[in-house]
């Protein structure tokens, strides 16, 4: 995705899509818009955090937060998580010093991380499923699901979008690519964050006992 | 003279492979419908806009006609009951998000970029995108007509009405399923131009040199980005609640209700910003050009758009002060939905202040704007009285309130609109829109309007309920409805007659020439219809209303040196997005009957639309070189 250049007026063949753009700013326009979805996107956390503190306590049947979580083992999958993050930042570092090799390798390792966490994630709902919880159980249900479902939904879209760089890097042309992979990073960045504050809200507080 | 920057020799990276992996070829068709459906250009893409808008427009008419002729007589049986419901929802739901809102797009995607002095907008593709999504959106949200009944459940949406065990048919899923849809064509489309006007405005145009329009555009596109999210949340919850018996609104589960009104007027309060500040922008462009004075205020009438955009955020309860919130949360909102009257005021008194010792020329586009500033005033005097809880008590979910929100959205909003029309039509076709025709169209619309809406405030007060399919005769609101029916008529005649115009205007109009306005914007100093590339040299902005300053100081526009302009190429992937959505949203409107076959479905549409999102990655932007001395590229 590129922008009609304002300023770039060149002939022949030998354009690779690399020429400079025109930004007024400086910044790339890739970046700009990742920013603001990502403006566009706390909005959509945020409504989806706050109806599970606002029906927080309120559920009228059984399983309750405090008898079905499992903390230990969700703080074992959001270390994972949190530690792709560090990967992500390792893969943006080494497109930018054009190391394709160790490129290779950090994306592959956040791929898995992330897998990592949607395995986990598999296993918790599960789980709550054999213990009687459903989306139509009680509040509780109703907004856990929907909550980590559309998270875990933008973990499944990023690894999707990492593995397509990681596959893509072996038949493609990654040169001038460091700032799509720099964006990608952005997203992947942002729902580990995401994730801290779910982390949070749902597990840290029930074990912390507010409200229980 | 190329200024070609020289790729970074990598020889650690991938092998030189040109056009890796393109899934298909792209489109070469450079005249008739492929030319359109494939275009990634930002004018034709805003006119599709328009078109598409004004036929919704028409739709949703038909349907308020439907409506008065029922209310035309007490004890009307013409169209009762649950028809009625979805004749309102449908109505509501039509002209705001399938005929305003794409209305105001139109005008986002062709006046943007031609204002700040850009070949396009950041991402043309995703621009086509946003386009076929909201098409795909649009068409399907009215499949349901055939499909066993339109959405009924008023444009708010309310459960338990909307509720599953209350509305047992699939109206609801489409409204709910549809307006996700039309949500991610909203936000593509802000985050583009957000990224257009931060970083594809010409060298040398600041913040503040910015046309009013573009200042309008960029706020209307925040709120769009932070207040289509709350509602998309609430329908994602909706759908929870009606396909797999989530309890997020259902009371015999501990949900609450009222929970949805926060979130629906969250983004619903916002919205009504994002409805009336870009034709506030439209008229702020043409005051000040039909005055022959610089716009007066200008930063105040900037800094003022942008404390409503903020304060937009802050009122949305005013919506449900009879829900019994508590005094605290009433008082709040109250004395909130009383400040944000007053940028609002500072905007009036700025527009009058530009009038104000001009010389004026009544010409439509004029006359629609002048229609903006008395109509909104009287819309916006009596959103002041809503303010007041006390009163508002009276007046909520009556004609008062159909009479306030109408006159903020057709004498406001499709005033301006309509303005817009006229100013850019020049620009757009290259011919003048006729004043023979025009004239007339605007004062029957003017008095039509009046007519139609202004007795709404007294049936309102004396207790006429809104959305409600009759009255008896003995409530005393015979002759005004029969009134309003007729007046509503000549309303609609005087779209008839604007219609017209235009078609007849396109062949037949006056030549306009570059600049018929002695316009002040970019925009009127380049051909009507403007080339492909929009600017053959990209021009340097020193002032506000920087083509006026040129025009004042004798500077010529710059003549093209020969240099050849690079433009991007057109793709079939933003259309079969958009055929991806539309697939995946019918599956999931059937979720609930046949899990397996719909479920089918609406795998078989996301896989279209993720083929279409690798094939959009592979193929890449592309580029052509044009000829500015040539006549090749410009198609219009």
């Amino acid at each position: 995705m590129s922008s009609a250049a304002v300023h770039s007026t060149h002939h022949g063949h030998d354009d690779h899509h690399h020429h400079e753009e025109y930004s007024y700013t400086g910044t790339p326009n890739k970046k700009i818009m990742m920013w603001a979805f990502l403006a566009s996107d706390c909005m959509f956390f945020g409504t989806l955090i706050s109806t599970y503190i606002i029906y927080h306590g309120k559920s009228l049947a059984a399983p309750y937060p405090v008898e079905v979580l499992d903390i230990p083992v969700t703080t074992a999958s959001s270390f994972v998580l949190l530690m792709s993050s560090l990967l992500m930042a390792l893969t943006v570092a080494a497109i930018n010093r054009d190391d394709l090799k160790k490129f290779r390798l950090w994306i592959f390792l956040t791929c898995v991380f992330g897998l990592i966490f949607l395995g986990f994630q598999s296993f918790e709902f599960t789980e709550f499923y054999h213990q009687g919880l459903r989306i139509q159980t009680n509040l509780f249900g109703s907004t856990f699901f929907t909550m980590t479902g559309t998270h875990g939904l933008h973990v499944a879209l990023g690894v999707l979008w990492l593995a397509s760089w990681w596959i893509y890097s072996f038949f493609g042309d990654m040169r001038g690519k460091a700032i799509d992979i720099e964006v990608t990073g952005l997203y992947w960045h942002f729902v580990d964050i995401v994730w801290i504050v779910i982390f949070t809200v749902i597990y840290l507080v029930e074990f912390v006992g507010v409200g229980a | 003279m190329a200024t070609h920057t020289d790729v970074v020799s990598t020889p650690k990276l991938a092998p030189d492979l040109a056009e890796p992996g393109m899934l298909g070829p792209r489109p070469t068709a450079t005249h008739g419908v492929w030319s359109w459906l494939t275009t990634i250009d930002h004018k034709r893409i805003g006119i599709m806009y328009a078109v598409a808008a004004l036929f919704f427009i028409v739709l949703g008419g038909i349907e308020a006609l439907l409506m008065r002729v029922q209310l035309a007589v007490p004890n009307n049986n013409f169209i009762v009951g649950d028809l009625f419901n979805q004749m309102f929802t449908m109505h509501g739901t039509t002209m705001i998000f399938l005929g305003v809102m794409p209305l105001t797009s139109a005008f986002f995607n062709y006046v943007v970029p031609l204002q700040i002095g850009a070949r396009d907008v950041a991402f043309p593709r995703l621009n086509a995108f946003s386009l076929w999504v909201f098409i795909a959106g649009a068409v399907f949200i009215n499949m349901s007509w055939f499909l066993g009944g339109a959405p009924n459940g008023a444009w708010v949406g309310y459960p338990p009405i909307t509720s599953v065990q209350f509305n047992v048919g699939h109206n609801s899923d489409f409204w709910a399923i549809g307006l996700i849809t039309l949500g991610v064509a909203s936000v593509a489309a802000s985050l583009n131009f957000f990224t257009t006007i931060v970083n594809m405005r010409a060298p040398g145009m600041t913040l503040m040199r910015m046309p009013v329009f573009v200042w309008m555009t960029i706020i209307t596109n925040v709120l769009i980005l932070l207040a289509f999210p709350p509602i998309t949340i609430a329908l994602l919850q909706l759908i929870m609640d009606r396909t797999f018996g989530a309890a997020f609104f259902d009371y015999n589960k501990g949900g609450m209700p009222i929970m949805w009104q926060h979130w629906f007027w969250v983004f619903g309060h916002p919205e009504v910003y994002i409805l009336i500040l870009p034709p506030m922008g439209i008229v702020s462009e043409i005051l000040p050009t039909f005055s022959r004075k610089p716009l007066f205020g200008y930063p105040l009438i900037v800094f003022s758009g942008a404390f409503i955009g903020f304060m937009g955020f802050a009122v949305w309860s005013h919506h449900m002060f009879t829900t019994g919130m508590g005094v605290v949360a009433v008082l709040a909102f109250s004395v909130t939905t009383s400040i944000i009257a007053v940028p609002t005021g500072v905007k009036i008194f700025n527009w009058l202040g530009t009038i104000w010792g001009g010389n004026l020329r009544m010409e439509t586009p004029m006359l629609y704007a002048l229609s903006f500033i008395a109509m909104f005033s009287i819309g916006g005097f009596s959103g002041i009285m809503h303010s007041a809880a006390a009163t508002d008590f009276q007046q909520h979910d009556t004609y008062f309130i159909v009479a306030h929100f109408h006159y903020v959205l057709i004498g406001g909003a499709i005033s301006g609109l309509l303005g817009g029309i006229c100013y850019w039509y020049p620009k757009v076709t290259g011919r003048i829109l006729g004043e023979k025709l025009g004239v007339p169209a605007f004062w029957l619309f003017f008095f039509g309007f009046n007519a139609t809406f202004f007795p709404m405030h007294i049936v309102g007060l004396n207790g006429m309920p809104r959305r409600i399919y009759t009255y008896d005769s003995a409530m005393g609101f015979d002759k005004w409805n029969l009134f309003i029916s007729a007046s509503a008529f000549v309303l609609a005649f005087s779209f008839l007659l604007f219609f017209i115009n235009m078609y007849w205007s396109y062949k037949h109009g006056e030549i306009a020439g570059n600049d018929p306005w002695d316009g002040r914007t970019l925009e009127w100093s380049i051909p009507s219809p403007p080339p492909v590339y929009n600017f053959a040299v990209t021009p340097t902005v020193t002032h506000l209303d920087d083509f006026w300053h040129k025009k004042q100081t004798g500077q010529a526009a710059p003549e093209s040196d020969g240099q050849l302009i690079h433009m991007p190429l057109p793709s079939y992937y933003p259309l079969i997005s958009g055929v991806g959505m539309f697939i995946m949203s019918m599956g999931m409107v059937y979720l609930r009957d046949h899990l397996v076959v719909a479920t089918v479905a609406s795998v078989i549409g996301f896989l279209v639309l993720l083929f279409s999102i690798y094939g959009w990655a592979m193929e890449g932007p592309g580029a052509e070189y044009l000829d500015p001395n040539k006549k090749t590229g410009a198609y219009n």
